[in-house]
């Protein structure tokens, strides 16, 4: 059986992780490989990279970060920021990248994912939502975000994920900017919503502030996957604590 | 001289193969030269993509009869992914299309009704005793991404099977072949043990 999987967030500036990290064995906290290698080791089953760089030189920084990752990481990694068509998108999978992610170039321009799933393959195109209910809506749908979360689409966010898997996306990643640093859980009806609606993974994100929020929004939401960063980062948890409480629930983890 | 040399025939990329490889211990090298496949001690064919464009893209390069009298003069073969279908008879996959025929069977779209690509991390149960998994407990979690999955016609070829709404089989092994669905390269410790093992007897 397919288990279900942790995946530690990375947010990198300029090549540097932002977020510091409790890690006491590594010598440089700031550096994302020497990081992500002590995810790998600890058990992490895949990393996501958002290089939040600014975005006139992400172009550049992205593929380095890419091509440092594929030379130490020994699970699979996804790297998004600042991709904007199929150009960027090849050279960050060439310098090793598993997976892309892309967000507000998918939203302006969705034909983009049609031609990278066709070219590089549905597997490696994760289409990332950034998701925040609309309170004036009456049937209380939520609405897609672009832009790191400041720009408002007017599209409906559940119908977005359908279109985007139909257009080729492998998978989604997807954020609640309703819970997002709340540490009070993840958005369960938002997950829901999109994990009913298609038939990818789909990586729940945003609100994770204890090791039963994943298993719930695995157990309420159907996730495939949960990701988090400060309950990682900072110390809170380890990654082998989090699968053996999975585990314990009765969800399928890879504990190694 | 390369130990092990990686057969690039433009399926995929090679890089984190050859970087597990060598994190393993292996003395390796990437290469489509036949030369280079003619003299390595060990031969590694991994590759993403279609199974008929493999075949094509082997062929043109005279890679297949490489492959074959590699594996029949004994070295250590080790199939990744596609490697692994591409050793068999023939594939479904978009038409169907000739493989290496160096195992009897076929290869066909996984019969789940989960999810295809089968994308993710799961176990295998091994059903023989190998010198690949030494050191790699039975029921190991290893990452998969593939779409289609083969069906030997002999069970004394499968090495591992795996379940996923239905029992695929995700290693075989015979002699000095063998090849698994999974990657081994990107299933952290696990995934490096095994190639460490395939590196030991190179």
């Amino acid at each position: 059986m397919l288990s279900k999987r942790i995946i530690p967030c990375l947010d990198v500036r300029n090549g540097r992780v932002v977020k510091g990290i409790r890690f006491v064995d590594i010598r440089d906290a700031g550096d994302p490989v020497e990081m992500a290698s002590a995810y790998d080791h600890e058990g992490a089953d895949e990393l996501v990279f958002l290089d939040i760089t600014a975005s006139h030189e992400r172009r550049e920084t992205v593929v380095e970060l890419a091509r440092r990752c594929a030379e130490e990481l020994f699970i699979p990694f996804t790297i998004g920021g600042g991709m904007r068509d199929e150009s960027d998108i090849r050279k960050v999978l060439k310098a090793g990248a598993d997976k892309i992610a892309i967000n507000s170039a998918a939203l302006e321009n969705p034909a983009v994912i049609n031609r990278c799933s066709k070219r590089f393959g549905a597997q490696c195109i994760v289409v990332a939502i950034d998701a925040k209910l609309n309170q004036k809506d009456p049937e209380k749908r939520w609405e897609a975000f672009v832009h790191g979360g400041r720009t408002a689409t007017g599209r409906d966010a559940v119908e977005w994920a359908m279109e985007a898997v139909k257009r080729g996306a492998g998978e989604i990643l997807l954020t609640s900017m309703d819970t997002d640093g709340t540490k009070r859980g993840y958005d369960i009806d938002l997950t829901r919503a999109v994990t009913e609606a298609v038939n990818v993974p789909v990586i729940a994100s945003g609100g994770a502030g204890n090791l039963e929020h994943l298993v719930e929004v695995v157990r309420k939401a159907n996730a495939d996957a949960v990701l988090a960063a400060s309950i990682f980062h900072y110390g809170a948890y380890s990654i082998r604590q989090a699968k053996e409480h999975m585990a314990a629930a009765g969800i399928p983890v890879r504990l190694t | 001289m390369n130990s092990i040399v990686i057969i690039d025939y433009g399926m995929g990329n090679l890089r984190s193969v050859e970087k597990a490889l060598e994190k393993a211990g292996g003395k390796v090298k990437v290469s489509h030269d036949l030369d280079d496949v003619r003299s390595a001690e060990a031969i590694v064919l991994p590759g993403v993509g279609a199974f008929g464009d493999a075949m094509e893209r082997l062929t043109r390069r005279g890679l297949d009869a490489a492959i074959k009298e590699a594996v029949a003069a004994g070295k250590p073969f080790l199939g990744i992914c596609l490697g692994l279908a591409l050793l068999f008879d023939e594939s479904d996959e978009h038409g169907v299309h000739a493989g290496l025929g160096l195992l009897p069977g076929r290869v066909e779209l996984l019969p789940t009704r989960l999810k295809v690509p089968h994308i993710g991390w799961n176990r295998i149960s091994a059903q023989k005793d190998s010198r690949l998994f030494k050191g790699v407990p039975n029921g190991s979690y290893f990452y998969f991404v593939h779409s289609y999955a083969v069906v030997p016609r002999l069970d004394t070829d499968v090495l591992c099977r795996t379940e996923y709404g239905c029992e695929f089989v995700s290693g075989i092994e015979r002699g000095n072949m063998a090849a698994v669905q999974f990657h081994p390269e990107k299933s952290s410790a696990l995934g490096l043990r095994m190639l460490k093992n395939f590196v030991s007897f190179s």
